[in-house]
């Protein structure tokens, strides 16, 4: 096994004037060398302060992190010093954000952007920099890369500077990419081109790639494995496949049905929502977060957490319908089944 | 093409302002030798006027004095009418001068520093300290703060010269009292400006590209945090390299600044112009400069006319 990532039992607080708000709990994943894996969940689930944590770029204050071990490569980044995490940071480890638009310093000229991180960390000088920041800009499709080398920000649109922000991540060639929803701020035909180029070059770079998304659609086309988060826990994980075809939480059925479909018979076809909000995350309920919105919850979920119930290898998902002593997840999916053909039938 | 329309608006405001100052300067009463008249005889006073051209009409004295200062001849001291106004404002302007700019670069240096160290230490002891300081600077006023550095540096300790002119000396205690209170303004604006560049997310960016803090603050925080600053620093500079009354009385320097009070009180009119006009220059062609200077600090701002 190649790991090259593991998180273990993370919990992360926010001191607030309101009370401490408990932003992730008992999170633990893994990734391995070379693959890509999607975290998936709706606003304020946790996914964003999870990576920024193992990046080590949360705010302390405000954040404590109050539990938990980052595996790197077999070393734990909760204890080095910053100035060695600053090491790790941009060469081994970097990071895409989700708004080009303001990522990127506006007085500083994009070249210079992405050369910066060769010469802290690849002790290039200026030149060479310059030579392989060019050649960063050409692998990343952004046409006549000697010229824009020496260009602004404010000279790119939208889809240029997200690949100048890939092109700064990848330009030391690190082991893992962080890509923190690098398409929810780019129009449709624009993010399919990004998605693209990131596998591209994950294959070209051999790059592990963490991704951040709630559009179910990307992590289709893109990732390997899924891990699905709520309320700063992780609900489910498995493989691609088997989130799509058997998936075995709740949350994920509801937000695979959540899923706008276009090849719908009738015209009226309504979106189909999660009904309810988010758990108060200033004091979680004891039990299942997702027990007060789920259809089938039990007596038992909203006074018991449940434990992460093993389905498969590599798949695994927090709901008790996942008991043996319980429905189980295969009838209730059965009869959701039948309810909708009936539904269809009635339309 | 900007700057020459720009150059011609800048002679236009200087046209104007001259053309004001004229106006006012005649609706004052009295004339340069009103306490003369109980001394000198009626026709001794009309030949004197005359000289100076005060016997003829407004509009013909106004067209005078606008040739004159195409010229660049800002005419003779009423007053002390052996000196002329050019070079009552060449001799004064050294002086002031180098007051100000010292004042200016301690002003800068230690202002901007100490709201970089502010900022980074947002709501921390060192932030609260800083801005304590810088509360303490602008409510001080600098006719305060003169005798008070006199005191301890030039009678107690010794080290420097009481007041007027001569060498470097001479200056560091005027510079230093002249200096609080924009001090202490540039590290309000810097920490406000730097605290609002630390949450933009290109410095977050440039945290998880794993840069030394001092490159970050460095490369990637100042040049975005000082326009707000370099907006104040403008007419300060200009403010204070022209003198300032207060400073230049209490150490008597022969600044210009005490030239320009003086011929309010003496209707000197051939300096109040001259001192009027020279401050507008130097502030027209300075608010240029740091227009100027915008260009190359922020590559957003464009510097163009209407229609280019």
């Amino acid at each position: 096994m190649n790991r090259l990532l593991e998180v273990e039992n993370l919990g992360v607080n926010f001191k607030t004037y309101g009370g401490e708000v408990k932003a992730v709990r008992n999170v633990s994943f893994h990734v391995d060398k070379g693959e890509i894996v999607a975290i998936v969940g709706e606003s304020g689930s946790g996914k964003s302060v999870t990576v920024q944590t193992v990046m080590g770029l949360i705010p302390k204050p405000p954040a404590i992190i109050n539990s938990g071990k980052v595996l790197f490569e077999g070393k734990d980044l909760m204890t080095l010093s910053k100035k060695q995490l600053k090491k790790v940071n941009g060469s081994k480890m970097s990071m895409v954000f989700q708004d080009p638009m303001t990522s990127l310093n506006p007085t500083m000229k994009i070249g210079h952007q992405i050369a910066e991180v060769l010469i802290v960390h690849k002790n290039l000088s200026k030149a060479e920099a310059r030579k392989k920041a060019i050649e960063m800009i050409k692998l990343v499709g952004i046409p006549n890369a000697e010229e824009r080398y020496d260009q602004y920000p404010h000279e790119f649109s939208g889809g240029m500077r997200q690949r100048a922000m890939i092109s700064i991540a990848l330009a030391c060639s690190p082991e893992l990419l962080i890509a923190d929803e690098p398409t929810t701020a780019l129009d449709v035909t624009i993010q399919a081109q990004v998605l693209e180029l990131m596998k591209d070059l994950k294959t070209k770079i051999n790059t592990a790639i963490i991704l951040i998304t709630h559009d179910l659609g990307v992590v289709a086309e893109t990732a390997e494995r899924v891990i699905v988060m709520y309320a700063g826990m992780i609900m489910e994980t498995s493989s691609v496949d088997a989130i799509f075809n058997n998936p075995k939480h709740p949350y994920t059925w509801g937000l695979l049905e959540s899923i706008p479909d276009i090849t719908t018979s009738s015209e009226k076809q309504r979106l189909i929502p999660i009904e309810g909000t988010p758990p108060d995350l200033f004091s979680p309920p004891i039990g299942c977060p997702f027990a007060p919105r789920c259809k089938y919850a039990m007596e038992i979920c909203v006074n018991q957490m449940p434990p992460d119930f093993e389905i498969d290898e590599g798949h695994t998902a927090k709901c008790w319908l996942n008991d043996p002593r319980s429905l189980g997840a295969e009838e209730i999916l059965e009869l959701r089944g039948r309810g909708r053909e009936r539904e269809a039938s009635t339309n | 093409m900007y700057i020459l329309k720009r150059l011609g608006a800048m002679l236009l405001t200087i046209w104007i302002i001259a053309t004001l100052t004229f106006m006012v300067m005649k609706f004052i009463p009295g004339d340069p030798f009103a306490t003369d008249a109980d001394v000198y005889p009626e026709d001794v006073l009309q030949n004197l006027r005359a000289a100076y051209n005060l016997d003829k009409p407004v509009p013909v004295q106004y067209f005078l004095y606008m040739k004159d200062l195409i010229t660049l001849n800002l005419g003779t001291s009423i007053v002390s009418d052996t000196r002329t106004v050019n070079s009552i404002i060449g001799s004064g302007f050294v002086a002031s001068a180098t007051v100000g700019l010292l004042a200016m670069v301690v002003a800068i240096v230690f202002g901007v520093l100490l709201g970089i160290v502010a900022a980074l230490n947002h709501n921390k002891a060192i932030d609260y300290v800083s801005m304590v300081i810088a509360i303490i600077g602008i409510s001080i006023p600098n006719f305060i703060l003169a005798p008070l550095l006199i005191k301890i540096f030039a009678v107690d300790l010794s080290l420097l010269p009481v007041a007027s002119w001569g060498s470097w000396k001479h200056a560091i205690l005027p510079a230093l009292a002249l200096s609080t209170t924009p001090l202490a303004i540039v590290a309000r604006y810097t920490r406000s400006s730097m605290l609002d560049v630390l949450n933009q997310n290109y410095m977050k960016t440039a945290d998880a590209k794993g840069l030394s803090t001092y490159r970050i603050v460095l490369q990637h925080g100042i040049r975005n945090a000082i326009l707000p600053v370099i907006t104040f620093i403008g007419p300060l500079f200009v403010s204070l390299i022209t003198g300032t009354f207060v400073i230049e009385k209490i150490f008597a320097i022969p600044g210009i600044g005490r030239y320009f009070v003086d011929s309010i009180f003496n209707r000197d009119y051939p300096v109040i112009m001259g001192t009027t006009v020279f401050y507008s220059v130097i502030l027209v062609v300075i608010l240029f400069l740091i227009d100027l200077s915008y260009r190359f600090i922020d590559p957003r701002i464009k510097l163009t006319s209407k229609e280019g």
